[in-house]
């Protein structure tokens, strides 16, 4: 659907060059929700910009729905991107335009007929959920529902593809989450393929089946969110994955517990899947003449199920400790001792 | 009463020094919108990162529009005297003020229309490209409407300078307001006259000025 092949983009500036990108190569299949997450500067936004050509490669070539998008302009770009939508964070409404003017924009810019056009409004409100909305401008929209007008105005053409650039950082949690599951209900009723990029690991394991980090301008690894989450490899990716799994704040309460704790073991779990519902943890207090002290705790949902990290210290005979990890092991959990830093 | 406060004003004179202020003023205007708005949009389109982006056309745009926006008006006046020439065959009268007022004021007006294009969020027009919108499309539904407040308050400060252009057009023979202040008042010592042409003067724009904003006020959605 979407192949990216030796990609690089090198911007001149007055102080000299700056590669945004490098050596990239991607490939995103049809229906999928695909993350790309970095901080700012990674070239996250440079990279989504590649795939509806409004920035072109310096290196490489970009595939799109079966078209060389880095190759063509003109007419044939503009029909291109009709069927690559692009949402944005900061929404990007024309202020000018009620909420139904601005879903009709893309319309009239494919030549659709006016009768047609209101018809595919009126169906586009009902799927974002904006009914009784239609007259208002967008000052009168909550960030939300602007987000919302924005969706419906990519999805207007029927694209085949949705490109969202950081769609729900400017919203506040509770109104992200209702975002994100839009998109994945969209995801899931058209079929439609979507890439996004964003700085917050909690949009890639709510929505994304694959995710690529990127530093620098490179793709740092790439892969299944569930395998990338279990096996973080880079460090940028450890600490996205920390975003969420919460072990950040609990650094300083491991730090404390090492202090009045001096004895035994600190260890950190990770279940994955089903193994969240097992009872292990009575299981080693019962088997193993052991204490196991809870210090911290977090489930993830993610879209091929749950991810769930446990920090506990487990105290006793040195022999009871181990064999108590070793049980752990053998049912599939990841252990990590934690030592004094 | 009027005729005891003001009792040398010829007020058939009055009326058609009014009548002629106005017509020059309305098509000046006129013209001034449509022609400042292109050179605007071209200095816009052609600036750095723009989709027309090209230095050459920009700088040569922006010269040729600071050059005519330099020069005082009445100096513009007597040097576009053979242009008008060579265009209507007369100095005098009001149509020969109307080239002298465009292109005093659609510089003026462009300069206006290119800090309205820049107050548009890029992101809008960013949105429309990746919609696949043609430039034109962009110029039309993006770029117009969403600086439209802009745009015409811009136009109405632009008005209020033509009123008084064409009072200093009058001077050199166009008629209206300040030709006639200029000849009946002024050179025939009748202060009254010119005390009266100023008070039509700024009910004019004083009417301008409110048509302005409140189609300004209408216009803005934001």
């Amino acid at each position: 659907m979407i192949e990216l092949k030796g990609i690089s983009k090198i911007y001149r500036t007055k102080n000299g060059e700056i590669t945004a990108v490098k050596d990239v190569n991607l490939s995103i299949k049809k229906g999928e929700i695909f993350g790309i997450i970095g901080y700012s500067g990674a070239g996250k936004s440079t990279m989504i910009r590649l795939l509806n050509g409004l920035e072109k490669p310096s290196t490489g070539t970009v595939e799109v729905n079966g078209q060389q998008i880095s190759a063509i302009s003109g007419t044939q770009l503009r029909q291109a991107r009709q069927k690559i939508s692009m949402i944005f964070q900061h929404f990007n409404l024309l202020w000018s335009r009620t909420v139904e003017e601005n879903i009709a924009f893309p319309l009239e810019i494919a030549g659709v007929a006016k009768a047609e056009r209101a018809k595919r409004v009126k169906e586009l409100i009902d799927l974002v959920g904006l009914t009784g909305r239609e007259k208002a401008y967008p000052s009168q929209l909550s960030g939300g529902q602007k987000q919302r007008v924005g969706i419906a105005r990519a999805l207007a053409n029927n694209p085949e593809v949705l490109l969202c650039d950081e769609a729900t950082s400017a919203l506040d949690p509770e109104t992200t989450d209702a975002i994100l599951d839009l998109l994945l209900d969209i995801n899931k009723r058209l079929g439609l393929t979507i890439v996004l990029i964003t700085h917050e690991m909690h949009v890639i394991h709510k929505i994304c089946h694959r995710v690529a980090v990127m530093e620098a301008g490179q793709v740092v690894e790439s892969g299944e969110v569930l395998h990338v989450f279990q096996n973080p490899q880079a460090e940028i990716t450890k600490n996205f994955v920390m975003q969420v799994s919460g072990t950040k704040e609990s650094k300083e309460s491991i730090e404390q517990i090492l202090v009045n704790y001096p004895t035994g073991k600190i260890v950190k779990l990770t279940f994955i899947g089903n193994k969240t519902e097992q009872p292990v943890i009575s299981q080693i207090i019962k088997e193993f003449d052991v204490e196991v002290n809870i210090v911290h705790g977090n489930i993830t949902q993610t879209t091929s199920g749950p991810y769930g990290t446990l920090i506990v210290q487990i105290d006793g005979k040195a022999n009871q400790v181990e064999e108590a990890l070793k049980l752990l092991e053998s049912r599939e959990i990841q252990t990590e001792v934690i030592d004094h830093a | 009463m009027l005729n005891q406060l003001f009792p040398n004003v010829d007020w058939l004179d009055m009326w058609e020094a009014t009548y002629d202020t106005l017509y020059m003023t309305v098509i000046s205007t006129g013209i001034t919108f449509v022609l400042g708005l292109v050179i605007g949009i071209l200095l816009f389109l052609t600036s750095p990162h723009q989709i027309w982006a090209n230095k050459l056309v920009n700088l040569l745009t922006s010269s040729l529009v600071n050059i005519f926006r330099s020069i005082p008006f009445i100096v513009l006046v007597i040097l576009l005297i053979p242009f008008t020439k060579f265009l209507l065959g007369t100095i005098r009268g009001v149509e020969a003020a109307l080239p002298a007022l465009i292109i005093g004021a659609a510089p003026f007006y462009a300069r206006l229309v290119l800090i309205a294009l820049r107050e548009i969020d890029k992101g809008v027009i960013e949105a429309a490209r990746s919609m696949g919108a043609k430039t034109s499309t962009i110029i039309w539904k993006v770029l117009i409407p969403e600086s439209l407040p802009a745009l015409l308050s811009g136009i109405t400060v632009t008005a209020v300078a033509l009123v008084g252009y064409t009072a200093m057009a009058g001077i050199i023979g166009a008629g209206g307001l300040g030709n006639l202040a200029f000849i009946d008042g002024f050179q025939r010592s009748r202060d009254d006259v010119t005390q009266m042409a100023t008070i039509v003067i700024l009910v004019i724009v004083f009417i301008l000025q409110f048509i302005g904003d409140f189609i300004t006020t209408k216009t803005d959605k934001r």
